[in-house]
């Protein structure tokens, strides 16, 4: 099973934290891949946040073609980082792994949030298809104020890989998952977390119904809503079509993947709504034993359990910090001297949602919205 | 030599007991002549007959053989075709001494010689078609077990529940935010009637098709399911309208009120439109039917007595045969589109309202007709294994599309337009041909099917109607039923007792849910109908994996 361990925060700290929080929960992982996304950055990248970040890997053979695709779409490269490899036992480096900042393309530049959003989508989804057959590019996301890092090995070796002990990168938010996709034959695409315009989750469990959420997505003709290498990609793309596409607030998330029988709904304002909804969305409603933490573009994180709760899950931390674990001995190791009586074990109908900068954490319970 | 009266012996059209599909085994030995089995034959395949029978026997001190002659009673089976023996076994049901019983003959050549008076073999039933179907022959092969846990069928929670109606895609819902909360507005678009039911449905079969014990008994296991065990089975009426008393009743609400080609029964639905305290669970417009593809509806004479004369607002005894096709009907575009408004207009579009279509390889035409009208609230299809009360032996045997291919080219085809929740597809004929009811049902919601529809299953296990695929009994046509399911002779139809019917509903539809929670529980899923989880299922035939899009296994 995955090991989830996520962090927000309003100073900005080392993604090693979080590794070293998979680290104590390493019994329930078997250490076979590093999964992350960092929002909000400091150190070199605190001055370009507006600038999109594409997060990948390529072949040393590749790196001209990409480089030339993104000069051919109109993209000025202002700033490149690349993690300082360290040679591990184990981990076999792939090329280059690669942060690379642009400018917009000229016409771009006075065009509107949503216009610019869909240039990149459009421009990440037409690298991966130039890389895809032959593994010569991955690229996981590209997006203003977003890091996308994610190699197989095991997560403290990978931080290590990465040289992320040295303390050289650092965000505001960090999402870790220690397990690649071991269920079937492994492969980076399929690693969490996942990241769509803004919207970024990470699961863990099987998600039983995988293939009609996955035909549902499919069929709306959203160009983003596309590979499905795992199973638990479709929670991020069904997060990005609730909240970005029909415009829901974030709770109506927990709703439309959990919904509530008919029945419950009756201390709900909003209960003609929900019924509406969950008849229209009904393909959308997960079945699986899974626990989802992701965040919002606006740097909202949450924390939310399937309809039986099988997965466990724990939030702690106090105002300024807080970290969303699959367990409790991965908040133990970061933030070690909270007060543990506020740790929050959310239940099957409860959303743990954290604001930005990590202002305040709320429970919010779907029996009475 | 001529025989003196000058009439030619023609022994060609003569047939022998070979000819015929079930020849009675008869013990002599161990019949007691009670007569009852002559008097129960619903056909009169047999008689009582006499025979001379010699006896030689050897007695005495010396013995030496004797013969002696004596008449002895004997019961025969007769070899007029139009009295074969239908296969019932209803001699043997009511044999004291298990002295008779039909017996199958594989080499029958039934149907060369059933075509007297130059028309062709009529009957009722199923299809006669013993072997495994597409859907007996699915696996369900996606087994969580270690990397997701199974759930437990017996102490999960599971929601086994499907929407009939037409649902509006979430980018058309007519909500705002107020205050953070999404609020709809009503007045923004039209929002189609929805109904949450159980996904078994009883199909359409008539009052007049079905005896009033059978059709009472299924009503009353179907308010019963609803009122008592909260679960929400629909049923059907079938064309030919539905008792007035419980047209004015709170019970509508479960009952699928159908009008066909015939509109027999809506002069009576019409007239109780005022007084309906309930609304009815959806409307169905029968354009076709499995079991007899582009053949209309049939009920003969002899089972139109008072009752159903009265119901349908018909004289008694005459044949009542809705035409193949709507006479109003011109194009699909046109005249479905406004048939469906009618209907829907006669309750306040308050009622979901759906065609029913026999399985077809135009299927997907109609559907994609149907996906685009807003009102269409549902396709119903009725692959070939569906039944009927009378309809021509070739029509039943040759004619129509097996449901499991129909079924998921519409799904998948729906998948392509982004539709697949928005229409639901209701699958039927031959869900449980081999007893497999929760299966079968499970197959097809996984292939794409919203809900399913049962006939023939709930007359055999509800009622014990004795037809099977080898043409046992399938009179159902001849008003003789000799379980009394379908047929409207008092004398006939008091051997069946409603109660007992509406019991074993119940049971039938509980059962079916203890067997659903254990195929969704081990595959992980409880929350909602795994409609479309394809991934679920395999077949141990390539051809046939290939063509419904699911795994190859051996």
């Amino acid at each position: 099973m995955c090991r989830l361990a996520a962090m927000t925060s309003n100073e900005y700290f080392s993604p090693m934290e979080n590794i070293l929080a998979l680290e104590t929960m390493k019994e329930g992982h078997d250490g076979s891949g590093l999964g992350l996304v960092l929002k909000d950055l400091g150190g070199e990248f605190e001055e370009l946040k507006n600038f999109p970040i594409l997060s990948g890997i390529c072949s040393g053979n590749s790196v001209n073609i990409l480089d030339e695709f993104m000069q051919a779409q109109g993209f000025k490269l202002m700033h490149s980082w690349s993690p300082l490899i360290k040679q591990v036992a184990g981990i076999n480096p792939r090329g280059h792994y690669f942060a690379k900042v642009y400018d917009y393309p000229v016409h771009f530049r006075r065009r509107s949030r949503q216009e610019r959003e869909t240039l990149l989508l459009n421009t990440r989804l037409a690298l991966r298809e130039l890389g895809e057959k032959d593994g010569s590019i991955f690229v996981f996301s590209f997006y203003p104020d977003v890091i996308s890092l994610k190699e197989v090995g095991d997560p403290l070796q990978v931080g290590e890989f990465f040289g992320l002990d040295k303390d050289i990168i650092k965000a505001k938010i960090v999402l870790a998952q220690g397990r690649q996709n071991t269920n079937y034959a492994i492969y980076l695409y399929a690693c969490h977390p996942f990241f769509l315009q803004g919207y970024c989750t990470m699961t863990n469990g099987e998600n039983t119904a995988f293939v009609p959420i996955r035909e549902f997505l499919l069929s709306r003709e959203f160009p983003g809503y596309t590979g499905y290498n795992s199973d638990s990609e479709v929670f991020a793309h069904i997060l990005h079509y609730t909240t970005r596409q029909l415009g829901y607030p974030l709770t109506y998330y927990k709703d439309v993947i959990t919904p509530l029988k008919n029945t419950e709904m009756d201390n709900r304002d909003d209960k003609e709504a929900l019924l509406l909804m969950k008849q229209s969305q009904r393909p959308l409603c997960i079945d699986g034993p899974n626990c989802v933490i992701g965040f919002t573009p606006d740097g909202t994180c949450f924390m939310l359990q399937d309809s039986k709760k099988l997965r466990p899950g724990v939030v702690g931390g106090a105002k300024g910090k807080y970290v969303l674990m699959s367990e409790e001995c991965g908040v133990d190791r970061v933030v070690p001297h909270r007060d543990r009586s506020t740790d929050i074990f959310p239940m099957k109908y409860d959303m743990v949602i954290v604001k930005p900068q990590a202002e305040e954490v709320q429970v919010w319970n779907q029996l009475q919205g | 030599m001529e025989p003196a009266s000058g009439i030619r012996l023609d022994h060609n059209h003569q047939l022998t007991l070979k000819e015929f599909p079930y020849i009675v085994r008869w013990s002599d030995d161990r019949c007691k002549r009670c007569g009852r089995c002559t008097s129960v034959c619903p056909v009169k395949a047999i008689v009582p007959t006499v025979r001379v029978q010699r006896s030689v026997l050897s007695e005495g001190p010396l013995p030496g053989p004797s013969s002696t002659r004596k008449v002895v009673q004997a019961i025969e089976q007769v070899t007029d075709m139009e009295r074969y023996c239908t296969g019932c076994g209803m001699c043997s049901l009511v044999c004291p001494n298990e002295a008779i019983a039909p017996e199958f003959n594989p080499n029958n050549k039934f149907l060369h010689y059933k075509n007297k008076g130059g028309d062709g073999y009529k009957r009722g039933g199923r299809r006669n078609d013993p072997s495994i179907s597409t859907l007996d022959r699915l696996k369900f092969t996606r087994i969580s077990m270690l990397t997701d846990p199974a759930l437990d069928a017996a102490r999960h929670e599971f929601r086994i529940r499907t929407l009939l109606g037409r649902i509006m895609p979430p980018e058309k819902l007519p909500m705002k935010l107020v205050n953070g909360k999404l609020v709809v507005d009503k007045s923004a678009a039209f929002i189609p009637p929805v109904r949450e039911i159980y996904p078994i449905m009883i199909g359409s079969m008539s009052v007049g098709a079905l005896s009033p014990p059978m059709w009472e008994g299924l009503a009353m296991g179907v308010a019963y399911l609803n009122e008592v065990e909260g679960m929400p089975v629909v049923m059907c009426s079938g064309e030919g309208g539905m008792p007035p008393a419980l047209l004015r009743s709170k019970y509508l609400k479960y009952f699928i009120i159908q009008i066909a080609s015939g509109y027999f029964g809506w002069d009576e639905i019409i007239h109780a439109l005022p007084h309906m305290v309930e609304d009815p669970a959806a409307i169905e417009i029968k354009y076709g039917q499995g079991a007899k593809p582009g053949d209309g509806g049939l009920l003969m004479a002899q089972k139109v007595l008072k009752l159903i004369a009265k119901i349908r607002g018909v004289p008694q005894f005459v044949d009542l045969s809705s035409p193949p096709t709507h006479q109003t009907k011109y194009s699909i575009e046109e005249a479905v589109a406004k048939m469906i408004q009618s209907m829907s207009m006669a309750w306040g579009f308050r009622v979901p309202v759906y065609p029913k279509i026999s399985g077809t390889k135009t299927a997907r035409a109609v559907l994609n007709n149907l996906a685009r009208n807003p009102y269409a609230a549902a396709l119903s299809i009725d692959g070939e294994d569906g039944g009927t009360g009378a309809a021509y032996n070739v029509s039943m045997d040759k004619m129509g599309h097996p449901i499991a291919s129909n079924l998921r080219e519409c799904y998948l085809d729906l998948v392509k337009q982004g539709k697949q929740n928005e229409l639901p597809l209701i699958a039927a004929g031959g869900v449980g041909k081999k007893g497999n009811l929760a299966a079968n049902a499970a197959a097809l919601i996984m292939l794409g099917a919203s809900a399913v529809s049962i006939g023939k299953y709930i007359m055999q296990a509800a009622a014990d109607c004795l037809g099977d695929e080898n043409n046992r009994c399938n009179i159902c046509n001849t008003g003789k039923c000799p379980r009394g399911i379908t047929t409207q002779d008092p004398k006939l139809y008091r051997r069946l007792d409603s109660d007992k019917v509406a019991e074993r509903v119940v049971d039938v539809f509980k059962a079916a849910d203890v067997e659903l929670k254990k195929i969704f529980a081990p595959m992980g899923r409880s929350t909602e109908l795994p409609i479309g989880m394809s991934d679920g299922l395999s077949v141990d035939d390539k051809a046939i994996a290939e063509r419904l899009g699911i795994s190859y296994v051996c």
